[in-house]
């Protein structure tokens, strides 16, 4: 497939669009990227691909327009089946797709919640955080990755949110690794992975970022 | 399928029990229908969804599954031989999913606050319910459903929370502009596998007014 077919609008140090990235990594497709200035002038294609949402990842197939990280890495996978992301079995698909939606409603809110507070709120927020990641842990049990012995939907879905776990721990003084050891295993398991590895930005990037945000909303 | 064992834990008024509903009825699954009070919920349900704690709830054959679109997307997997749900096409179930989304991710959230808030964030609520109503309009055109000729995924998303749109009417004192949403609806209700699925407009509303009571919202 022509590298012009596949084109990624994207922000760089969104965990979002790092999903799909991830995801057409694992599968081998070659595409295009392009950095969209989410802050300043959003590109008519942009606003023109997701009209409703105005966010990226964008992936424009063939021309065609999708949006949602999460609904992405689902075509991807469906378009491009080698090697499956998702599980063969209708049942584990469900609970595939489950703990994907739980992550979606949960964890990068709660994150946000760490470093856009202080004093009480951010205690509460840290407790949160920790909670969703001990739920993910009863998700994951004994297995290498979510799915099983393969890295998959669930993995692709997650490991991106934790490349922001590096700033949440600076602005709410805690380790990930001490109160979820299971998660932080699970997360290095992960990190080892080329499409990952390559894919995520640097976390010390990442805390510059969110500090800057932090100016911005007028925290501290 | 023979020997399959299937309890749905749901409560009637839930849209998103509503969903689960219309998709057995339209695979034509046998299933036990087990009401949840959730004042009290069972031990069954905290069980089976030990994570969120809600309805709907599929058990099937002893195994759970939860979250309505979840559920939606597993019943029309398995039981894959009658009446598809979902496109074919990765494309366009990429968008049938999309619009199912938006569905939970704007129009539940608006007509939740539209009737369990007042003044100044009520009427907030009022306005996003009305773009995001305009919206489903647009993508819906003029086709018979979300997805064309066959009654599918997104219509069988939004189409609970129509019955919904009496509830909120009332509560915020207006009326849903939404003629096309209307005739669509309609040809909704004329499947016996909707109209039995779903709960009475004014039943909803008596549910809400109890909710608003004993929560003490105005």
């Amino acid at each position: 497939m022509a590298k012009e077919d596949v084109l990624l609008l994207d922000f760089w140090v969104s965990p979002f669009c790092s999903r799909v990235k991830i995801a057409l990594a694992e599968k081998g497709v070659a595409y295009q990227q392009r950095g969209e200035d989410i802050f300043g002038g959003k590109s008519e294609l942009f606003l023109k691909s997701n009209p409703i949402y105005q966010k990226v990842p964008v992936l424009l197939h063939d021309g065609k327009p999708m949006c949602e990280s999460t609904n992405i890495v689902q075509y991807i996978d469906e378009t491009w089946p080698s090697p499956p992301l998702l599980p063969s079995s209708a049942y584990d698909r469900a609970r595939a797709r489950f703990w994907a939606d739980f992550i979606d409603k949960k964890l990068f809110d709660a994150g946000g919640n760490i470093w856009k507070t202080k004093g009480e709120d951010q205690a509460a927020a840290k407790k949160e955080l920790i909670q969703i990641l001990k739920y993910l842990e009863g998700g994951l049990g004994d297995k290498d990755y979510f799915g099983g012995d393969s890295f998959g939907f669930v993995d692709i879905i997650a490991i991106p949110l934790t490349n922001w776990f590096f700033a949440y721990e600076k602005f709410g003084n805690f380790k990930v690794e001490e109160e979820c050891p299971k998660f932080a295993a699970w997360t290095k398991r992960c990190l080892g992975r080329e499409s990952v590895a390559k894919t995520l930005p640097d976390p010390q990037q990442v805390f510059e970022f969110v500090s800057m945000m932090r100016k911005m909303h007028g925290i501290e | 399928m023979a020997g399959d064992k299937v309890v749905l834990l749901d409560t009637h008024v839930s849209a998103f029990g509503m969903r689960v509903r219309i998709a057995l009825a339209e695979k034509g699954i046998e299933h036990e229908y087990k009401e949840e009070n959730l004042a009290d919920k069972s031990p069954l349900l905290l069980e089976m969804n030990r994570v969120h704690k809600k309805i709907p709830v599929l058990i099937h054959n002893g195994k759970p599954v939860c979250e309505s679109l979840i559920i939606v997307q597993y019943i029309d997997e398995v039981w894959h031989d009658k009446n598809p749900l979902l496109p074919s096409d990765p494309y366009q179930r990429a968008q049938a999913r999309f619009w199912a989304d938006f569905v939970d991710k704007k129009l539940y959230d608006a007509g939740w606050r539209l009737w369990a808030t007042k003044g100044e964030e009520q009427e907030a609520a009022k306005k996003e319910l009305i773009g995001t109503v305009k919206t489903l309009e647009a993508e819906l055109g003029d086709k018979t459903y979300f997805g064309g000729e066959d009654f599918g995924y997104v219509d069988v998303a939004l189409i609970p929370f129509y019955n919904w749109f009496y509830t909120y009417e009332t509560c915020g004192n207006f009326k849903i502009e939404c003629p096309k949403l209307v005739e669509w609806a309609k040809r909704c209700m004329q499947r016996e596998t909707v109209s039995k699925s779903l709960a009475d407009p004014h039943k909803i509303y008596e549910f809400v007014v109890s909710l608003k009571k004993k929560f003490g919202i105005e």
